[in-house]
């Protein structure tokens, strides 16, 4: 579920971030500002905003989308916006600026261009990704405010965790913790070793 | 109809104006040089022709057509440009040499026999997978130029082509630029500080200074007429001295100098008050009175004998300061010392005159104030591979 919101995040941010960084514009600062301030959003804010959007009373309410896992993942998708963005920008703008001038003046559109500068950065973009991920696979707010935690439908490790917790199962509870992180390994881990391999 | 054509162009950088209306024809299938010291808006001008820059004022119309932003990536890949500093992709060399026609779409069954191809013509055969990051300065050159003329673009621009290269390399690059021109028809636009290599490879050349495009002609006419105090000194020419013109007949005029006088072939009537270009290269020297053609001929004594490659620059006080530029042989068969007398003498068609009026904003340093001390190495001298600054 994580790795899916992370993936719809991407396919979403890498290109906004992408046209932020390629182009100047006026308040080009002031928008990086705000995206970084968005780093710190609370998650159950994000819930809350997106539960609102899609309860039955919400514009998007016609889809019944309450309590399923498509919440969630649009939930968590929405909460790594921003770092996802953010990060694309700072991959790009470590990028030798001459690698723009060189990808146009070789007769790339823009599209092109960006995606080449993409690539040249593939190593952060690939740490973006981790970050995304990381923030989506261990937040708990969101997860429970959209999700319901509904054992076998929309329970994750994170609300799982939670619950074992006040329910007083503390070994249970860390167990999952240290499941969860080794989910984190593995993603990490198949990230890296796909970037060193190209 | 001009293949580019820059119209009034001006560019701003913050404040500060780096190319002040520079208009400027781009013909097909010239070798057109832009030379001039480092930040006299050489790569600015590049940077607006391959449209990678907005200019602040002007235009640029491509075969006829004014570039529109529309137009940009069109035109644009009829352009290739290799920056000063090329950087290449942190990818094999085959995907680099690729990458222009892959973005063009190119049918995917083409492209590998024609970067294998185009890797052989510039030497880097069997270099397809290396990683491109891991060059050599001289193979990155290579692959930045590999990937520039790949798709035989209709104008090649080159920023300092061969600045921090080696002499093989260098030779190489200046080879291929050459072999481009000759068979594709390519225009070609280098931007150098270089004169030499301007000489060396231009039909034409453009000489830039302070963001302003000064004069552009063929070589001989840069070297041999600058048309500009600030052109003569870029490209050379080691005897400026201040004069006046004290009778033309028939277009051979005498200048007089400080006391002195001199013949030179020029249309400035009488009482004009010049400059006089006389390039070191043509002032010869010898030790008894010359019996020769040349209208020129001063005695007086060499203040200084530097030896630098195949030349020796000569130094004579014959009560106007003139440099001589000779072979090392000539110097040693006529046991050149300082402290010596000498006859330096040169034609009357060696002298390129042009009027001081307007021009004295630049005031004009004596040769002697310009050259190093006795002793010590001269700086700045590049002697000019003697065969270009004779063409045949």
């Amino acid at each position: 579920m994580s790795a899916a919101s992370t993936i719809l995040a991407a396919l979403v941010c890498i290109p906004i971030g992408g046209l932020i960084s390629f182009r100047s514009f006026r308040g080009k600062r002031f928008l990086l500002n705000m995206i970084q301030t968005l780093y710190s959003v609370p998650t159950v804010c994000v819930g809350l905003f997106v539960y609102l959007l899609i309860s039955r009373r919400g514009p998007l309410g016609g889809f019944d989308w309450a309590f399923t896992p498509t919440a969630m993942v649009i939930g968590q998708a929405l909460l790594i916006t921003p770092i996802m963005i953010g990060m694309t920008v700072s991959a790009l703008s470590g990028v030798d600026k001459t690698i723009k001038d060189t990808t146009l003046s070789l007769g790339a559109s823009e599209p092109q261009a960006i995606w080449a500068i993409i690539k040249e950065a593939r190593f952060a973009m690939g740490a973006g990704l981790i970050l995304g991920f990381g923030r989506a696979i261990s937040e708990v707010g969101a997860a429970l405010i959209l999700g319901g935690n509904i054992a076998g439908y929309t329970r994750v490790l994170t609300t799982a965790i939670s619950l074992e917790a006040t329910q007083g199962n503390f070994d249970t509870a860390l167990a999952f913790g240290i499941i969860l992180l080794c989910v984190a390994l593995v993603i990490a881990v198949t990230v890296n070793v796909v970037q060193q391999r190209r | 109809m001009s293949l580019i054509e820059l119209v009034d162009l001006q560019q701003r950088h913050g404040s500060r104006t780096t190319l002040k209306s520079v208009s400027l024809s781009i013909e097909k299938g010239e070798i057109l040089a832009i030379i001039g010291p480092t930040g006299a808006g050489k790569t600015t001008l590049l940077r607006l022709i391959d449209q990678l820059d907005n200019p602040a004022s002007g235009k640029v119309l491509f075969n006829g057509r004014e570039v529109t932003p529309q137009l940009r990536t069109k035109v644009r890949r009829q352009i290739s440009m290799v920056l000063q500093k090329p950087v290449v992709f942190d990818a094999s060399v085959y995907d680099n040499v690729a990458f222009p026609l892959t973005v063009r779409k190119l049918d995917r069954k083409a492209i590998p026999e024609r970067v294998n191809a185009m890797l052989k013509t510039v030497g880097l055969e069997g270099y397809q997978k290396r990683k491109a990051r891991t060059l050599s300065g001289g193979e990155t050159q290579k692959v930045a130029l590999a990937r520039a003329l790949i798709t035989d673009p209709q104008v090649l621009l080159l920023d300092e082509p061969t600045a921090n290269l080696d002499p093989v390399s260098l030779n190489t690059i200046e080879r291929l630029i050459l072999q481009f021109n000759r068979d594709n028809g390519m225009a070609i636009v280098v931007a150098t500080h270089e004169m030499a290599q301007g000489q060396r490879l231009a039909h034409r050349i453009g000489v830039m200074m302070d963001g302003e495009l000064i004069q552009v002609g063929k070589p001989e006419d840069i070297f041999y007429a600058p048309s500009d105090l600030r052109v003569a000194r870029f490209v050379g020419v080691e005897n400026i001295l201040k004069g006046s013109v004290t009778a033309n007949e028939g277009g051979l005029a005498q200048i007089g100098l400080n006391g002195h006088s001199l013949e030179a072939v020029t249309d400035h009537r009488a009482g004009g008050e010049v400059h006089v270009f006389i390039r070191p290269e043509e002032v010869t020297i010898s030790l008894q009175p010359p019996s020769s053609s040349a209208r020129n001929s001063f005695r007086g004594e060499a203040k200084l004998v530097a030896l630098s490659g195949p030349y020796a620059r000569v130094e004579i006080d014959c009560g106007i300061s003139l440099v001589a530029l000779v072979t090392r042989r000539s110097a040693e068969e006529l046991g050149l010392k300082v402290g010596q007398q000498v006859h330096a003498s040169f034609k009357a068609t060696a002298v390129h005159v042009i009027s001081r009026a307007g021009s004295d904003q630049a005031e004009v340093r004596g040769p002697t104030a310009e050259s190093p001390a006795i002793g010590q190495e001269p700086h700045d001298i590049k002697p000019p591979n003697q065969s270009l600054f004779f063409p045949s």
